[in-house]
């Protein structure tokens, strides 16, 4: 067991996670203890904003597991963040039970304006947490599984697979925007009064789910790490650089493509979930294509195929698209969006990490034959081999 | 009494002296007598005048009445002479219709009671019947048709007898039969032949009359109902296939369109092209421009500009192709995911600039002349727009598969899609030739622009609606294979159109969506798959 553990944290792996657990942890610190004049203060806005970042970090782990390991592009994993989202956006919803504009006990304000006689039977159980939070995984993961079972066994692959993935959030986004798919339109789900018995928009509460989504961020990455340092994740490799080459040494090419597949609709479900009491509300338009290609964009800028860039990438892009959408420059941000879309791809298609890595590896390499030169000088003088790490 | 028998004792004379003054050959009659009764300002004469002028025949009636209608009909009490305020602003003398300079201070509209407002109505319904221009006759008739008023059957009767024009006498006895059908004391022989009639013309009105007929009736009667109901039913039906078809080969031909450039770009070039929709944004555009320019310098050449936009969307469109591939595109061939992520990108570039440099919000771009309008077809209505669009994707399309077959660049582009480092080795410049190939893609997109901004917004989200749509018709119809992206097209908008009745736009949409999710799981290279070495390349 401790090789695995090492194995699975190796020196970037161990600072992304002390990083991330030292914001999860000083962040609501600062917000709820610290006084509102404190240099150190961080208001409550901006743990929302976080947290938000935090919810598109684990969705940028996700698409980096399919697309950085398994060579997948999948176009649509924005519909399995948003279905996640539903899942919690139902749970809230039936929680606000009488306090609506309607105050109609059972049924949420939008089914009592679109006149429901009753609540749809797909909204029984939301009232749960337990039923809700299992939902926020199965719901997406049974989509994927449908989808990727399909897809992969008759064998579509790179572009088609993208197109169709598109496709299939595209269809959602038609659907979920009808009043009578009984998701609420295109108004969505909104006005949510509490989670769990806490006020959504109470400072405490605010400040545990950005800790909870800095918690899913490390636990999603633990769980991608543990599977692509793994030999499931050697095969995932090999799946992605030679399919073809995979398939003919005996491997079942489509199973591994299917469990990477499903296990990341799942992350992105849960990413959705932590992300809708953050931001107060979830409507169709998550389901828009081009929230699916933007997140897929993160995962290029941080670098694919790193996991920690995939984070890093979603955190850096949402800063800047936070930064300069409420500035002077808001009219600009799509044209800066687009030039890094077009950017990344020609000149850095390794992302930062992998760039940095690609400076950092051979100075890294160079150093550690000076280190062994300097080891064997020194053995030669007699003094004792230290025990190395496995 | 006596008194209205006194004005109408007085306005004779002057009608007479009126008529001598205009110095018309024809001296003072009924009609002129009529149009007087209006001076008198009581309501019985005015109804008197109604009938009158009704019955009369004269060429001016129908103004008359109609002017009463809307109050445009003045009379001076002074002169007992009545004028009629043109819509456009002029006044004529109600009677002769001579131009008058002014009409003087004390004259007053005629006035109406709601009895009489009713009265008026029906005898300009009857009048309209007798108007000179057929196709408001045949209105007239088929708005009887759908009153079946009673009272219209004598008007309707003589209006047949006059009758000469073919499709307004049709109308005519179709309106006759409908009045007969509901017509109490109207014989069993009658009524059949009215069902006969009305089962003829077999429209959704002639349904609506069949079904809205009281249940007591003989019961040769009622199974002569219930069986022209069957057959107008059948008949419906059969039409409503047609025009679903009809829309479907619509729609088709707009998805043709989108998707015949990204066939060259995406089917014979590799290239996973998102910012294709832009293109067809692109030839939007510049159809909006050249209408502009049009309207503000040359307007009357506005019906060309259709004509002056293709070929310029085509340069515009296909030069920014050109660039695109020259300066992004040839970095990432061989690379099909990360063009996707590039030309995104783009896609978001160019949609902001468009949107930068002329606003956010729709641009009104017109129809010239000989492109709106339609025409009807048996039970369905064509409209112009789109049968020139249907038409123009054909010859498109056909000159598209004629440039590739038979010129230079078709060929060269052929074997480079089949054969690179062949084709390379036989001297061709494979280079020039991905920049023309890409550029002829683009181009036909900005072509497409031009056709689609006659029947969407131009606006910049243009291209977006088209793009997921374009590539389900290019992956279902195969990859590399022109015919089966046309194939692919009709296919699709005429299967979205016939589940659209059943199953809503939307849903129909999103089951199209889902049954090509699946059909590419059965057939993962579309309709027309492309065999041998050239699959694996």
């Amino acid at each position: 067991m401790p090789h695995v553990l090492t194995r699975t944290l190796d020196r970037s792996a161990t600072v992304f996670v002390l990083v991330v657990a030292a914001f999860g942890i000083l962040i609501p610190f600062s917000n709820l203890l610290l006084p509102v004049d404190s240099f150190l203060h961080v208001p409550t806005y901006l743990v929302a904003l976080f947290g938000k970042y935090a919810c598109y970090a684990v969705l940028a782990l996700a698409i980096d597991l399919v697309w950085g390991y398994c060579g997948i592009l999948s176009l649509g994993h924005g519909a399995f963040f948003a279905l996640g989202g539903y899942a919690m956006g139902m749970y809230l919803m039936r929680q606000i039970g009488s306090r609506g504009v309607y105050g109609n006990p059972l049924l949420p304000d939008f089914m009592v304006f679109l006149n429901y006689p009753e609540l749809p039977w797909y909204w029984n159980g939301f009232d749960m947490f337990w039923f809700a939070a299992l939902m926020v995984v199965l719901v997406p993961g049974l989509l994927a599984f449908c989808f990727g079972w399909l897809a992969f066994r008759s064998r579509v692959t790179g572009v088609y697979l993208s197109i169709i993935t598109q496709a299939m959030t595209y269809a959602l986004l038609l659907g979920f925007f009808r009043n009578d798919f009984g998701f609420g339109g295109n108004n969505g789900l909104t006005d949510f009064k509490d989670i769990l018995g806490f006020n959504v928009q109470a400072d405490g509460t605010r400040a545990a789910l950005f800790a909870l989504s800095c918690v899913a961020l490390i636990t999603g990455f633990l769980i991608c790490r543990r599977v692509v340092t793994s030999k499931l994740g050697k095969v995932l490799i090999a799946v992605r650089d030679a399919e073809s080459r995979t398939r003919f040494l005996g491997y079942r090419v489509e199973s591994y493509k299917l469990f990477v597949f499903t296990l990341s609709a799942c992350m992105a479900g849960v990413a959705g979930a932590l992300y809708v009491p953050q931001v107060g509300i979830i409507n169709p338009s998550e389901f828009a294509p081009g929230n699916s290609i933007e997140a897929v964009i993160w995962v290029a800028v941080g670098g694919r195929g790193t996991l920690v860039g995939a984070a890093l990438g979603a955190v850096v892009v949402n800063y800047a698209k936070t930064f300069f959408t409420s500035g002077p420059l808001a009219p600009y941000w799509l044209f800066m969006l687009g030039a890094l879309f077009i950017l990344v791809t020609l000149l850095m298609p390794r992302g930062i990490i992998g760039t940095f890595n690609a400076w950092w590896e051979p100075w890294k390499a160079h150093r550690l034959v000076a280190d062994a030169n300097a080891l064997s000088a020194a053995r030669e003088d007699g003094v004792s081999e230290p025990e190395l790490a496995e | 009494m006596l008194a209205s028998f006194f004005k109408t004792f007085r306005a004779l004379p002057l009608a007479l002296a009126l008529i001598a003054a205009s110095m018309l050959p024809a001296v003072a009659g009924p009609f002129e007598d009529a149009v007087g009764k209006f001076a008198n300002n009581e309501f019985s004469d005015t109804e008197e005048a109604i009938a009158a002028i009704t019955s009369s025949g004269n060429q001016r009636a129908h103004a008359i009445i109609s002017a009463l209608q809307d109050g445009r009909l003045l009379a001076d009490p002074e002169t007992k002479k009545i004028y009629l305020n043109q819509p456009d602003a002029k006044s004529i003398d109600a009677v002769t219709g001579a131009p008058v300079a002014s009409v003087p201070v004390g004259a007053a509209a005629v006035r109406l009671n709601n009895r009489l407002r009713r009265t008026v109505a029906a005898a300009l319904g009857g009048l309209t019947l007798q108007s000179p221009d057929p196709v408001k006759r045949i209105q007239a008739a088929q708005s009887v048709f759908k009153t079946h008023d009673e009272s219209m059957l004598p008007s309707i009767d003589s209006a047949l007898e006059k009758e000469t024009n073919k499709a307004a006498k049709l109308a005519f006895s179709e309106a006759r039969a409908a009045i007969l059908l509901f017509k109490e004391d109207a014989t069993d022989v009658e009524k059949l032949e009215a069902i006969a009639t009305i089962k003829a013309r077999g429209d959704q009105e002639a349904l609506a009359l069949l079904t809205g007929l009281s249940g007591e009736q003989s019961p040769a009667i009622a199974r002569a109902a219930a069986n022209a109901t069957a057959s107008i039913q059948s008949n419906l039906a059969m039409w409503s296939a047609v025009q679903n078809a009809w829309y479907g080969l619509s729609l088709g031909s707009v998805l043709l369109l989108a998707a015949i450039g990204l066939a060259i770009t995406f089917g014979v070039m590799g290239v996973i092209n998102m910012a294709h929709g832009e293109m067809v944004m692109i030839g939007a555009y510049v159809t909006f421009v050249v209408q502009e320019t049009i309207r503000t310098s040359y307007p009357g050449l506005f019906d060309y500009s259709l004509l002056m936009a293709v070929p310029l969307a085509f340069i515009v469109a296909g030069g920014i192709g050109v660039v695109i591939e020259r300066s992004i595109i040839r970095f990432l061939y061989g690379r099909p995911l990360e063009t996707l992520l590039a030309t995104w990108g783009l896609s978001l570039v160019l949609q902001q600039a468009v949107r930068t440099m002329f606003g956010p919000n729709n641009r009104e771009v017109g129809n010239p002349s000989w492109m709106s309008g339609a025409f009807e077809l048996g039970q369905i209505t064509i409209t112009y727009n789109r049968l020139w669009i249907l038409c123009f994707t054909l010859a498109v399309f056909a000159i598209l598969l004629a440039m590739l077959r038979y010129t230079a660049l078709g060929l060269e582009m052929r074997a480079v899609t089949q054969n690179r480092r062949m084709a390379a080795s036989m001297g061709i410049a494979t280079s020039r030739v991905d920049a023309l190939t890409f550029g002829l893609g683009s181009g036909i997109a900005g072509i497409a622009g031009v056709a689609l901004s006659q029947i969407d917004n131009v606006s910049p989200n243009l291209g977006q609606s088209y793009i997921i749509d374009s590539f389900m018709v290019v992956v279902f119809g195969g990859v590399g294979n022109l015919w089966g992206t046309l194939v692919g097209a009709f296919t699709l908008g005429i299967a979205n159109k016939f589940m659209e009745p059943v199953a809503g736009a939307v849903l129909g949409k999103i089951a199209i969506l889902v049954l090509i999710i699946l059909f590419i799981q059965k057939r993962p290279r579309g309709l027309f798959a492309l065999r041998g070495r050239a699959v694996e390349a």
